[in-house]
């Protein structure tokens, strides 16, 4: 089985990379970019029957530093 | 007093650490990040700069999970001092024995430059060689050096006294300017700019120095 876990900086952690993207956009013409805030995508190979709480656990040990990012997790 | 530098693969700054320690009169021991004990009757562990493992994930990330690691805090818990200084602070964070995390540079730039930091009114056995206020010239080497506390923990580190190092010239985009803090105990310290790469003379300046030599100062009275 397969998840994926994505990882965001938390809303009101200014994001520096998302900021140079924005301008970098609007600096090619694309007009009404807002925001932009870049993340990171992890895919995991996992034995079947791997339970979110196992991912959970993953993510709070190691995947996302939690003082300043937040994540989701898909299965399947 | 007795130190250990743990050296990680990608450890760059752990023999200049070494160098520092020992110019100040401290018996340092060189501990491979696989080692699973620190030595018996172990003072200090320093965690060094570099980039251990590669920055892979996030800075410090790996190494903060390393068996080495898992001594240290341990050391910590014991009411051991700990020195975490670049990477080492990013990794002292990812363990969680200092608060905060440390952000990629507001510029996004890897800034490599002495700056002026200021000496916080800190209590504190690292600070001890330093007047409260005192202005002091030590490089800074990093990408992600941008400190990062939510309101109610910045609050807490100013009400206890924590802040060890601010930046005259904020040069990374840091939360109120911070350069380096401690903990509860204040026996950790973490900071991003390098005080081994300005202890003695011939590194342009000795500003650093007084650091490790107030350090030793206060384990030859314990």
């Amino acid at each position: 089985m397969k998840a994926r876990v994505h990882v965001m900086l938390k809303t009101g952690v200014l994001d520096p990379q998302g900021e140079a993207v924005r301008h970098a956009l609007g600096a090619l013409g694309f007009d009404g970019v807002e925001g932009v805030r870049q993340g990171k995508v992890i895919e995991l190979d996992l034995a079947e029957g791997t339970t979110e709480a196992t991912v959970k656990e993953m993510c709070e040990k190691l995947l996302a530093n939690t003082v300043i990012e937040s994540y989701t997790i898909e299965l399947g | 007093m007795k130190a250990a530098v743990i050296v990680f693969p990608g450890s760059n700054c752990d023999r200049d650490l070494q160098v520092a320690l020992k110019r100040a009169g401290a018996d340092v021991q060189m501990i491979w990040h696989k080692d699973t004990e620190l030595p018996a009757g172990i003072d200090l562990v320093a965690v060094p700069g570099g980039f251990s493992f590669g920055d892979y994930l996030r800075c410090g990330a790996i190494a903060a999970n390393s068996p080495i690691c898992r001594s240290l805090i341990k050391h910590v818990e014991r009411g051991g001092y700990a020195l975490g200084i670049c990477n080492g602070f990013q990794v002292l964070t990812e363990t969680g024995l200092l608060p905060g995390a440390l952000r990629r540079n507001a510029g996004l730039k890897y800034i490599c430059k002495p700056v002026q930091l200021r000496v916080e009114a800190c209590e504190s056995d690292y600070l001890v060689g330093y007047e409260a206020g005192q202005e002091v010239t030590v490089p800074i080497a990093h990408h992600d050096g941008n400190y990062y506390v939510d309101d109610a923990k910045l609050a807490q580190l100013q009400g206890e006294g924590r802040i060890a190092f601010s930046y005259v010239d904020n040069p990374n985009g840091s939360v109120a300017d911070i350069a380096g803090v401690v903990s509860k105990n204040r026996r950790v310290l973490g900071m991003m700019p390098h005080p081994e790469r300005m202890a003695e003379p011939s590194h342009g300046g000795t500003d650093g120095k007084a650091m490790f030599d107030g350090l030793m100062s206060q384990m030859a009275l314990a």
